[in-house]
């Protein structure tokens, strides 16, 4: 054979094992998102588990002092009338959580609706950056912490890192999310979920759509990606307090008994 | 590529097939530590957050 025909199978055969090679490679890419990232976020969960249960067995790590929004905060006594335009006001908090660092871990969250979801609640990151939401679902810091007067944001993965928000979905109006503090669980209530735009900041204002007012409500905001794989939307799921029970007192009702088997029906998978 | 990797590698079979093995996991490795945490935010399957900016940059009233 002639030395330019050798060489043209050489470049030949180098193509192809480079193009396979290639694919090789954009499906090892594919494992490690859906599969491997899964085990980066479960690490991370059980250091930040840990975190939890030695911060909250230090008994001097409660504070006591009033959250920044909390001075917009109606005497919790019951002497200030109703406002007759919030049909049902939230209970006072009993414990509003300590601020904590960026990366740290703030709490924990239980959705009854996603039953076995719940036998590894998945602990909710101070931050939204990057590297706080591949530890877990992250609380967007300058949003009210669980309990507070005003909205609390939560952002989390859909399809990647531990996908803790996979199932957002499946929520229903009037579904529990409780929240588990250091000595309090906030109960929330599914009040709604929407479709909106990736740039629609306004679900996560204090007043959701309503810019620089005074917030009277205690809501609680899930954001996630929309559709799965995808990045086009966001799904927001709101939720309001309805209920603070002290963990001394035990576990709260709504996780007392599991979500009726008829309205379970999408939660089954 | 692969054929001049498998001439190149000594040992005979067995020790052929042993560096394939060091060699395979180490590009794996590579990948899994290195290049796909670099790539990976070019995809939009962590974008989570409404904008990801705190509400304090929201317009005021």
């Amino acid at each position: 054979m002639s030395r330019g025909g050798r060489l043209f199978r050489a470049a030949l055969r180098g193509t192809g094992e480079l193009l396979i090679t290639l694919g090789v490679v954009v499906l090892l890419f594919c494992v490690y998102e859906v599969k491997f990232t899964n085990l980066v976020t479960a690490q991370a969960q059980e250091q930040l588990s840990d975190d939890l249960r030695r911060a909250w067995a230090e008994p001097a790590a409660r504070s006591t002092e009033p959250a920044p929004t909390a001075s917009a905060d109606p005497a919790p006594t019951g002497t200030a009338e109703p406002d007759p335009t919030v049909p049902a006001p939230s209970p006072p908090p009993v414990a509003v959580p300590a601020p904590v660092d960026l990366g740290g871990a703030l709490a924990v969250l239980r959705i009854p609706r996603l039953g076995e979801w719940n036998d590894e609640p998945p602990v909710v990151v101070e931050g939204v950056r990057v590297a706080d939401l591949k530890t877990g679902p992250g609380h967007m810091p300058g949003t009210a912490l669980p309990g507070q007067l005003g909205n609390v944001v939560v952002s989390g993965h859909r399809t990647t890192y531990g996908a803790p928000f996979a199932r957002l979905d499946e929520l229903r109006v009037g579904d529990a999310v409780v929240v588990e503090t250091r000595d309090t669980w906030f109960t929330y209530t599914v009040t709604g979920s929407q479709i909106v735009a990736p740039s629609a900041v306004e679900v996560a204002w204090p007043v959701p759509g309503q810019a620089g007012a005074t917030p009277t409500r205690r809501l609680l905001t899930m954001t996630t990606c929309h559709p799965r794989y995808s990045a086009r939307q966001r799904l927001i799921v709101s939720a309001e307090l309805t209920a603070t029970d002290a963990k001394s007192a035990g576990r709260p009702a709504a996780l007392a008994a599991p979500v009726a088997a008829g309205s379970a029906a999408g939660a089954g998978g | 590529m692969y054929g001049w990797i498998w001439r190149s590698l000594p040992g005979g079979v067995p020790g052929k097939l042993l560096g394939c093995l060091l060699l395979l996991t180490a590009a794996v490795a590579l990948l899994f530590l290195v290049v796909f945490p670099a790539v990976e935010p070019l995809l939009p399957l962590g974008d989570v957050t409404v904008d990801g900016r705190p509400p304090a940059a929201s317009p005021p009233p």
